[in-house]
C-alpha cells in the first residue's frame, strides 16, 4: 500500500469515563491529604530532580489523580527523594510519601 | 413623635436594618415585594461555613420585627428627597430611606451552552437548596446520582454576559454544596470544575480543604466549555484541565451551575433619582467605599447589604445595623 505519510492521530483528551480510577482512588484513600493541593508549584520550583531533569512533580501527580497513569512510574522514578518539596509544600502535604505511594501502585502497570 | 423611615426590601439586610431602627426608637416601615419577609434565605437550606439552617437566622430576625410596620406585596417604583413612590402611585412619606433590595439571581439559561432548562439534569446551585430543603435530591428520573459536577463562576467574571464582577460567595457554596452531596450519596463522585477558587470568609478555606481531605471532592481547574446530553439522559462535559494542559472529557448524573449574583434591576430606576449612583456592574456605588460606604450622595438615602455588591449574610447583617446608626445620627442632626 502506498504511504502517504498521515496516520490517524490519538485524540489528547482525558477521558474520564474510560479511565479505570480505581488505582487513584486508593491513592486518595491512602493519602487524602493529596487532594489538597493547590497546584503553587512550589514543589515542582524547588525540585533537585526538575532542575536537571524534565521531573514535573505536580503534573505528574495530578495526572496520576485523573487516572492517566500511563509513564507516571517512569517519571516518578526520577525523584531523588530529597524531600525539598516536603519543605516547601503549603499544605503540609507529604509529597515524599507521594512519590513512593505512587511507586508502588502503579508499580505493576505499564 | 418618632421619625419614619422607609426600608425597601425585607431580607436579611432589610430586617436587620428595621430591627435596629426599632429598637433607637424610630420608626420603620419594611416595604417587600414579596408576599413574606425573608428574601433569598427564604429558598435556602444551609448556611456556609457552620451548616447553620437558614430558617433558624430568618426567625431570630423575625422575632426583633414584632412591633415594626410591613407592607408585603408592595414594590417600589422611585425614590424621591420626600420618600418612595410604589407602583400604584402612591406616594410613602419619610425622612430616610434605607435601600436593601439585595440581587437577582444569574439566569442560568443565558450560558445556553451548558444546557440549564433544555437538558434534563443540568441544575443550579438554586435548585439543589430547593431540593435539600424538600429532602429530595435525584436526578431527573429519580435515581441516585453516581457522578456529580459542579461548575463555578456561571455568570460571574464573564464579560459575554456582562457579569465582569465576582460574586464571592459563590466559591464557597459550591464547596458547600458539595459536601452536602456528598453526605447524602457517599458513594458518588463529586467534581468541581474552577477557574479560581476564592476563600474569603473566616472558616471557608478551612472548609474548602475539608472537603478535599474529609469529603474526597475532586477540584479541577477548568472551565466547562459546553455541556450535551447522552442518550440516557445524562450530561457529557467537556473542560481543559488547565493543571496537566490537556482537555478532559467527562460524563455526568447532574450538571449543577453554580451561579453568581446579577445587580437588582430595580436598581437602575433607582438611580434615577440624583443621589444614587451605579458601578458599571448596575450594583449600587456608595458615596465612598470606606468611610460612607453605606451612604448615598442625597443626605437622607442609605444602603445595606447586597444592593451595593455581593456580600454573605454576615456581612449584609452588619450593613444592616451599620446604616441604621448613620440614619440615626442623620435624623439627631
Amino acid at each position: 500500500m502506498v504511504q502517504f505519510g498521515y496516520n490517524i492521530s490519538q485524540p489528547r483528551a482525558i477521558n474520564m469515563d474510560k479511565n479505570d480510577m480505581m488505582i487513584s482512588q486508593k491513592i486518595l484513600r491512602t493519602m487524602p491529604e493529596l487532594q489538597t493541593c493547590i497546584a503553587c508549584g512550589s514543589c515542582t520550583a524547588t525540585c533537585t530532580a526538575g532542575a536537571i531533569t524534565s521531573f514535573n512533580f505536580r503534573k505528574v501527580h495530578t495526572l496520576v489523580r485523573r487516572g492517566e497513569y500511563k509513564g507516571a512510574y517512569e517519571e516518578m522514578n526520577k525523584c531523588m527523594l530529597c524531600g525539598k518539596c516536603r519543605l516547601s509544600c503549603p499544605r503540609g502535604i507529604n509529597t515524599r510519601g507521594v512519590v513512593m505511594l505512587i511507586k508502588q501502585e502503579l508499580g505493576e502497570y505499564r | 413623635m418618632s421619625k419614619r423611615v422607609i426600608v425597601i426590601g425585607g431580607g436579611v439586610a432589610g430586617m436587620q436594618t428595621a430591627a435596629t431602627l426599632a429598637g433607637l426608637g424610630i420608626h420603620p416601615v419594611i416595604i417587600e415585594k414579596g408576599d413574606r419577609l425573608g428574601g433569598k434565605l427564604l429558598n435556602w437550606h444551609k448556611l456556609f461555613p457552620t451548616f447553620t439552617p437558614a430558617g433558624e437566622v430568618l426567625d431570630t430576625l423575625r422575632r426583633q420585627l414584632k412591633d415594626v410596620e410591613i407592607m408585603t406585596n408592595t414594590e417600589v417604583k422611585r425614590i424621591e428627597q420626600s420618600g418612595v413612590v410604589l407602583n400604584d402611585g402612591r406616594l410613602l412619606v419619610s425622612d430616610a430611606v434605607v435601600v436593601c433590595s439585595g440581587f437577582d439571581i444569574f439566569r442560568a439559561e443565558i450560558k445556553e451552552e451548558y444546557g440549564y432548562g433544555i437538558y434534563d439534569n443540568v441544575y443550579t446551585t438554586v435548585d439543589i437548596e430547593r431540593m435539600l430543603n424538600e429532602g429530595k435530591v435525584h436526578t431527573a428520573d429519580g435515581h441516585i446520582p453516581e457522578r456529580i459536577a459542579f461548575l463555578h463562576c456561571v455568570g460571574s467574571r464573564d464579560e459575554k454576559v456582562g457579569q465582569k464582577h465576582c460574586s464571592r460567595v459563590c466559591c464557597i457554596t459550591g464547596v458547600k454544596q458539595a459536601m452536602e452531596l456528598k453526605e447524602l450519596f457517599p458513594q458518588s463522585e463529586i467534581y468541581n470544575f474552577y477557574m479560581d477558587i476564592r476563600m474569603f470568609g473566616p472558616g471557608y478555606e478551612e472548609m474548602y480543604r475539608q472537603a478535599q481531605e474529609e469529603f474526597n471532592i475532586h477540584f479541577i481547574r477548568g472551565r466547562i466549555s459546553e455541556a450535551s446530553e447522552t442518550i440516557d439522559k445524562r450530561v457529557q462535559i467537556k473542560a481543559e484541565d488547565t493543571l496537566i494542559g490537556r482537555p478532559l472529557k467527562m460524563t455526568v448524573d447532574m450538571l449543577i451551575l453554580i451561579v453568581g449574583m446579577k445587580a437588582g434591576a430595580s436598581n437602575d430606576r433607582f438611580a434615577e433619582n440624583r443621589g444614587i449612583e451605579l458601578y458599571p456592574s448596575h450594583f449600587i456605588r456608595p458615596r465612598n467605599q470606606f468611610v460612607d460606604n453605606i451612604c448615598s450622595s442625597a443626605g437622607n438615602i442609605f444602603y445595606a447589604g447586597t444592593v451595593t455588591a455581593p456580600k454573605n449574610v454576615g456581612e449584609s447583617l452588619n450593613e444592616g445595623v451599620a446604616a441604621a446608626l448613620r440614619v440615626s445620627k442623620y435624623l439627631e442632626d
